[in-house]
């Protein structure tokens, strides 16, 4: 198992290169560049040439790659053009809200979506299972932005339940440690920041839920249907098991592994960011800020964090990987 | 009174837009406690829906119709609730499967899978609860039981596979126990060894047993009382020795006649019967046997033929039945 990991971990390095060998190519062939940004239509070619000489974006695209490589061997992802902080700094700042929001968003669906695919599975063909399956299409079709806007005009502006926007109340004054609020009330025993920053995660959380739920719901309900056709379940029944025993050990552990591996797709595809949702709850996460480095053309920006999320979706992964030796002894890990 | 008496029992499946199904169609039968009972069939005759239908494992659900009664030890299994069911399962009734890997759940230890039922229907937990279940793998033959119990079903062979299920179905010292073929899935050889081990912990424990099979070279070797099924109704009743030296029912002749013997004479061939299961007669037309049927008479046809009992015991549905001994089947009641 150990080795198993040892040698996944390894096999990142080569997919993190042969990433940003491609995401080199592409980002420099986008047309415009952070001069257009930066001057817009107004600057003359000497003022374009002037900036790009100064990013050193004159040189040819191998020179600049290497000097790319050779900073990221030093974990150094450069400068911002538009921010003109460090990359590191502004994802260390950033990338923890996604965090925060992607467990939240993943608790509500997997908590939520693992028990009702079970129901409607076991309750096959009644009001359950056709509500169950209906609301999962609807969770699917809604945009998440607009979801996140009702939310929003819902339970923030209409009842005042809860805040609307940011990460946590700034007149809280809360300790910063590690950026993930939570976290770090926890840790300084800031009981009310924690909370705080706890209640700011609800409502973009629920937003950012409903796609994962939808596929949850849906997967949990065609699994457990596929395992509850299976004669180890007949065995279990035939055994007088209680109803519990025979779903949590009999059915569900069966029926996990597919939805584990969604679990993983999902969890990967949310920390990537979610521009839209941030954006409605004035949410300091990397999505907003990734849409920004677009536009501004920030390639060290868009380097450095498209690959730490590469990195972060390989070690997600690797958890669902190691998950499934977990799940079914019949899996070796090699 | 018997330990388990079927009476009249019926299945139908109904779904939206197709023709109901009867499977079961008014099967009785009784078993006495520790006797050996037969229910012998071709595929779709509807002894393993029956063997279901006893233990309440057939979905509870709309379109799913059980009709009739099923007493055990005085209380009708079939009028029980969900609850009280799961309670007599397991323990006072238990029942053992076809296909011994996919009976048993792949990702859970078989100690858990042992010491669930013993944890479920004697309150044994912990170390109790592993020593019985290592106590009774190696009562079913598993060789190094308490290394077996930290494994998982994959990694034991199909033989040992049969023994955990017979295991764990004997855990509780049920009254009665339903193998549903329970060789089927195995090889010859292994078939014979589970064959043996089920005679024994039956001769041992006093169990009932109904074995479910379509195999005559399986009653043969172990039933008491064989019981014959077709198209969902009991055709034939008999002790061993009469039903295989004098059976009555063309069908249970048919039956006799299609199974291959070693000592048949060079050049003699199988007689199968002719058609399938399929081409059968709603039973309250006539006999369900007579699309297929070779002594086929005109009565056969308008209304179903009454069970007929003889001096001996021996019940049968035929209004044209055989008489006298049939030929072939002497020998294979010597060799059991």
């Amino acid at each position: 198992m150990f080795r198993f990991i040892v040698r996944r971990l390894l096999q990142v390095i080569p997919t993190l290169f042969g990433l940003s060998i491609l995401l080199f190519i592409w980002l420099h062939r986008l047309p415009g560049g952070p001069e257009t940004a930066i001057l817009g239509e107004r600057g003359t070619p000497e003022m374009r040439a002037a900036i790009r000489r100064n990013l050193g974006l004159d040189e040819p695209i191998l020179v600049q790659y290497g000097r790319f490589m050779k900073r990221l061997i030093q974990f150094d992802l450069g400068t911002s053009t538009s921010t003109k902080r460090e990359v590191t700094t502004e994802f260390l700042q950033r990338f923890p809200g996604t965090v925060e929001l992607t467990v939240m968003a993943m608790l509500i669906a997997i908590g939520l979506g693992i028990p009702l695919g079970y129901l409607a599975a076991r309750r096959r063909g009644t009001i359950v299972d056709h509500a169950s399956v209906a609301g999962s299409l609807i969770g699917i079709c809604i945009p998440v932005f607009f979801l996140a806007y009702v939310l929003k005009a819902v339970f923030a502006e209409n009842l005042g339940w809860l805040p609307s926007a940011g990460r946590q109340d700034p007149t809280i004054g809360a300790t910063r440690i590690t950026n993930f609020f939570v976290l770090d009330g926890l840790m300084t025993r800031e009981w009310d920041a924690a909370a705080d920053a706890l209640i700011h995660l609800i409502l973009p959380g629920l937003a950012l839920a409903s796609i994962p739920l939808a596929v949850i719901v849906r997967i949990t309900r065609a699994s457990v249907l596929e395992v509850l056709g299976e004669d180890f379940v007949r065995t279990a029944e035939a055994k007088g098991l209680t109803e519990s025993v025979v779903r949590r050990r009999h059915v569900l552990r069966n029926a996990m592994l597919p939805v584990a591996t969604s679990i993983g797709l999902l969890t990967g595809q949310l920390l990537s960011g979610a521009v839209l949702t941030e954006t409605v709850f004035a949410f300091s996460g990397i999505g907003a800020f990734l849409a920004d480095a677009i536009s501004q053309r920030d390639y060290p920006v868009l380097q450095g964090f498209i690959l730490i999320i590469a990195l972060v979706y390989v070690l997600v992964n690797l958890v669902v990987d190691v998950s499934y030796t977990l799940i079914d002894p019949r899996v070796r890990v090699r | 009174m018997a330990l388990l008496d079927v009476e009249d029992l019926s299945v139908t499946f109904a779904r939206r837009g197709q023709r109901t199904v009867r499977a079961v169609d008014g099967v009785s039968f009784s078993v006495d406690a520790g006797e050996v009972v037969g229910l012998v069939g071709e595929s779709g005759c509807g002894k393993s829906v029956t063997s279901l239908a006893i233990m309440g494992l057939l979905p509870r659900q709309k379109g799913v119709h059980i009709g009739g009664k099923a007493s055990f030890d005085g209380t009708d299994l079939l009028q029980l609730d969900a609850r009280s069911m799961r309670d007599v399962r397991g323990r006072d009734v238990a029942m053992i499967f076809q296909d011994p890997l996919s009976s048993l759940n792949p990702v859970v230890p078989l100690g858990i899978q042992v010491t669930e039922v013993l944890q479920r229907h004697r309150g044994m937990k912990g170390e109790a609860a592993a020593k019985e279940a290592a106590a009774l793998l190696d009562r079913v033959g598993i060789p190094d039981p308490r290394r077996r119990l930290k494994e998982f079903p994959h990694q034991l062979s199909g033989g040992m596979r049969q023994r955990a299920l017979i295991a764990m179905a004997v855990a509780c010292r049920p009254r009665l126990l339903i193998a549903d073929e329970p060789t089927t899935a195995l090889d010859v050889t292994i078939q014979a060894q589970i064959l043996e081990l089920l005679k024994e912990l039956v001769r041992e424990s006093g169990t009932a047993l109904v074995m479910i099979t379509h195999d005559l070279g399986v009653v043969a070797g172990m039933c008491d009382t064989i019981n014959v099924l077709y198209a969902g109704r009991v055709i034939e009743t008999a002790r061993r020795r009469p039903l295989f030296a004098e059976p009555h029912h063309p069908y249970t002749v048919g039956l006799l006649g299609s199974v291959p013997r070693l000592d048949a004479g060079r050049g003699e061939r199988l007689t199968p019967i002719p058609g399938s299961v399929r081409d059968v007669l709603p039973w309250p037309d006539g006999c369900a046997f007579a699309p297929r049927c070779h002594r086929r008479v005109d009565a056969c046809v308008g209304e179903p033929p009454e069970l007929v009992l003889t001096h001996t015991g021996h019940s049968y549905r035929c209004v044209n039945p055989v008489t006298g001994p049939v030929a072939p089947a002497r020998a294979q009641e010597e060799q059991a």
